[in-house]
Order: C-alpha cells, then structure tokens, then sequence
C-alpha cells in the first residue's frame, strides 16, 4: 500500500518535472477549504455533584496506579544488592577517600561532618539558604502587619478573629498550666546546654549544626509555651532574628569562599588544623557548624512563633 | 521468600506508598502535607539502609583512630539524608502556611470546597465586570 503511493507520488513528481521542462502552465490545486471548527460544549465542572463524580473515578484510578508504582518498586528493590554486603556498588572509592583521607585532610573526627562542611560545604551552604528562603517566605505569608493595619480598615471578621485571639492570650497568661511551667523551668536549661553541646561537638562526635539546632530552637519553643512569649520576646524579636540568620549566612559564605579560593582541595590555607579529637581542631567547621546552629535554631523558633502567633 | 532478604527496601516502599495514597486521595489539604512528610521518611529509610554495612560502625572515629575502610560505614548516605531532611522542613512549613492562607480565606481545608468557593468568586466577578461595561 505504502509502497504503491511513494510510487505514485514519485512518478507524479516526475511529470510535474517534465511538464515544468516543456514549459506548461502549472495545473492548479484545487485548495481545501478548512473545516469550520466544532466547538466541543465542556461541561460545567462547579457544582458538588460533578465532583462527587469525579471522585468515583479518581479513587480507584489512584489506588491503581499507587499499586502498580509499588509493585514496579518492590521488583526494582528486590534487585538491588543485599542489605549491609560490603561489596554493593555504593560502597565504592568516594567513600573509601571520606572514610580514609578526612581525618588528614579536613581535622574531623567525625567524618560526616568533615563531609558536609569541607568537602561538600557548598551544599550546606545552599542547605541553609533553603531554609532561609523558606522562612522568609513564610514570613511574607503569615506576618502581619502591625503599621498598615490599621483599626478601621479591617472588616467586622477580622476584628472579631482578632479579639478572639486577643481573649485567648488573655486567658492563657492568666491560666498557666502549673505542671508544663515547673517542668519546663526545671528541663529547658539543660535542653539549651544540650543543643549548644551537640553544635559545639560536631566535628568531634555525632551532631552537628543541624541536629544541635534544631534542639536549641525545640527549647525555646518549650520556654515560648510555658511562659508565655513575653519571655521570649525580651531577648529574641525581629530585629535580632533578622541580623542572627542574615549574619550567620554572611559569614558561613565569606569563611568557605576564603578556603576555596586559598586552597581548594585541601591546600595549604593557614588555617590550622588543630590536634585531632580536640574541640578547636577541625580548621573551619566548628564555626560552620555554630553559623548553621544558629540559622536552624533561629529558623525552628521563627516557624513557631510565625505560625502560632503572626509574628516573631 | 523473596522479601525477606530485601525487608528494609520493602518496608520504604510500603511506607512511600502509603505517603503517595494520602497525598493523592484525601480531601483535607493538612493530610496532604502529612503524606508528602510520610514520602520523606521513606526515601531516608531507604537512603540510610543503603549505607549499612554489617560488622562496620558509624564513621566517628574513637580515641585509636584508625582510618580504614573496614572499621566504618558509608558516611555519603548520611550526607544525603540531612539534605533530604532539610528541604523537606521548608517545603513543609511553606505549604502549610499556603494552607492557613486559604483557610483563613475559604474557612475550609477541603480542596473540593476551596476550589468550588474560588469558583464561583471568579464567576461573580466576572458578572459584576460584565455589568459594569453594559
């Protein structure tokens, strides 16, 4: 059938040719007029009726498909290696120059943190910025602002929702819950010294910024609940939030950018390297590690109290 | 039995799929972003069990430190994870403040009702921009 056409087609084209070479006129096409198009009428998809439909077919198309996505995953996994062999492919040389050279190269003696602040800094560094970001998002989101609102502008809703709100801290300052505030004013020091311990020890035992942050701002969280945020406001608010993460940011990119442009790949840079094991060893990631302390811990409070309260 | 030798694997798959259902069939749009979390945990449990190696300890080196491949596990998973682990807090917080948004503005958290309420705020502003020219 193909082959008859490309035939037809080429002995058409081969007269066409010669009717050119002889000089006659070329025979008019006859043009094909254009379907006018048939608008397909869309039916009205707002109404709870035509949703309830839809979910009927969704639901099982989902289950379906989430099924089929497992099955393919289940027989992907069963393929891969066994678990904890020491001859699967992820344990491979890159590992192996961590595992063997860190120690030497970065002063850690915990390797994944000599990882993630020396030889990987920049993707700690784009880390923080991640969380930054996403703090400053949340903060355009949810902050309110207190200078444009004023009292008149706002509905009769708003107004109410506000009072509400206003009522219940009301309430909550006069009601401390006695339990929450004696056992929080006996455990939230320790849980602070706890936090700064793990950013203070990363580079010489498990940790790090991230986690000791993350528990650091989980004791300010505690502090905010039980005591209310009055107590909290005297020493964090948005002005020192803001300077706390930006500084931190600054500085965190100012000290990788000075190693990587003295020395990368472990060069000689001046900064020492300090006795191995010790807690001022390791060159640069003690404060790395205390700049990403305080970006996390700053971040984790900022969420509370942006999303409890509207504010920081 | 196959899923015996493979347990950890399965279980992050379970654990993924079960994410993905919530994610894809609740209406409630605070257990989606519960499911997107469950999705996380899977993917750091498979991340992690990757790293394992048995006989071998975390790599932080103790007081002999000796630095040989054969004392320690894959240190990169570990890496990997706390990445994970910190993207996913700030998609979290993100979209769960996109959420209060709506609900401060719908007073819903069912999708199907905030997109019903969205449309027919569009319709009536259409209407009133169609009056407004006639």
């Amino acid at each position: 059938m193909s082959d008859s056409t490309n035939h037809e087609n080429h002995e058409n084209h081969g007269n066409a040719f010669v009717a050119w070479v002889n000089g006659e006129p070329k025979p008019e096409v006859e043009k094909k007029e254009p379907k006018p198009k048939v608008k397909k009428q869309k039916k009205p998809f707002d109404s709870a009726e035509a949703y309830a439909k839809f979910h009927k077919l969704y639901k099982p198309a989902c289950v379906i498909l989430c099924l089929a996505f497992i099955a393919v995953l289940v027989y992907v996994s069963i393929k891969t290696p066994l678990f904890g062999v020491t001859d699967a492919p992820t344990n491979n040389e890159v590992a192996a120059k961590y595992i063997e050279e860190g120690l030497e190269d970065t002063g850690a003696t915990n390797i994944v943190a000599g990882m993630i602040l020396d030889y990987r800094a920049f993707d700690t560094l784009g880390e923080s910025t991640v969380l930054f970001t996403a703090v400053m998002a949340v903060i355009i989101l949810l902050k309110v602002d207190k200078d444009k609102k004023k009292k008149q502008d706002m509905s009769a809703a708003e107004l109410k929702e506000e009072a509400i709100l206003q009522h219940e801290e009301e309430l909550n300052d006069k009601h401390r819950d006695v339990i929450l505030k004696k056992t929080a004013g006996v455990i939230a020091p320790f849980i602070l010294m706890f936090g700064i311990y793990v950013v203070l020890n990363g580079h010489i035992s498990p940790g790090g910024g991230f986690s000791g942050g993350a528990i650091i701002g989980a004791g300010l969280i505690l502090i905010s609940q039980a005591f209310g945020s009055k107590i909290t406001k005297r020493f964090f608010n948005f002005k020192v939030f803001t300077i706390i993460t930006s500084g931190a940011l600054l500085t965190y990119a100012a000290l990788k950018t000075y190693s990587f442009y003295t020395g990368a790949h472990h060069m000689e840079t001046g900064i020492p390297k300090g006795i191995a094991g010790a807690i001022l060893s390791g060159g640069f990631i003690l404060p790395l590690n205390i700049c990403v302390g305080l970006i996390v811990a700053c971040t984790m409070f900022g969420f509370y109290s942006l999303f409890s309260k509207g504010e920081i | 039995m196959f899923f015996l030798n493979h347990y950890y694997e399965i279980a992050a798959v379970i654990l993924f799929g079960v994410g993905f259902m919530g994610l894809l069939l609740h209406n409630n749009l605070i257990k989606k972003a519960v499911g997107l979390n469950i999705m996380d945990t899977a993917v750091y449990l498979f991340l992690a069990q990757r790293g394992f190696v048995w006989g071998r300890v975390a790599p932080v080196m103790g007081d002999d430190r000796v630095a040989t491949v054969e004392e320690y596990i894959n240190p990169i998973p570990a890496g990997l994870v706390l990445t994970g682990i910190v993207v996913s807090v700030s998609v979290t917080a993100f979209s769960l403040a996109l959420i209060l948004m709506l609900y401060k503005k719908y007073h819903t958290l069912n999708l199907d009702e905030i997109l019903l309420k969205a449309k027919e705020e569009k319709a009536a502003k259409k209407a009133l921009e169609e009056s407004e020219d006639a």
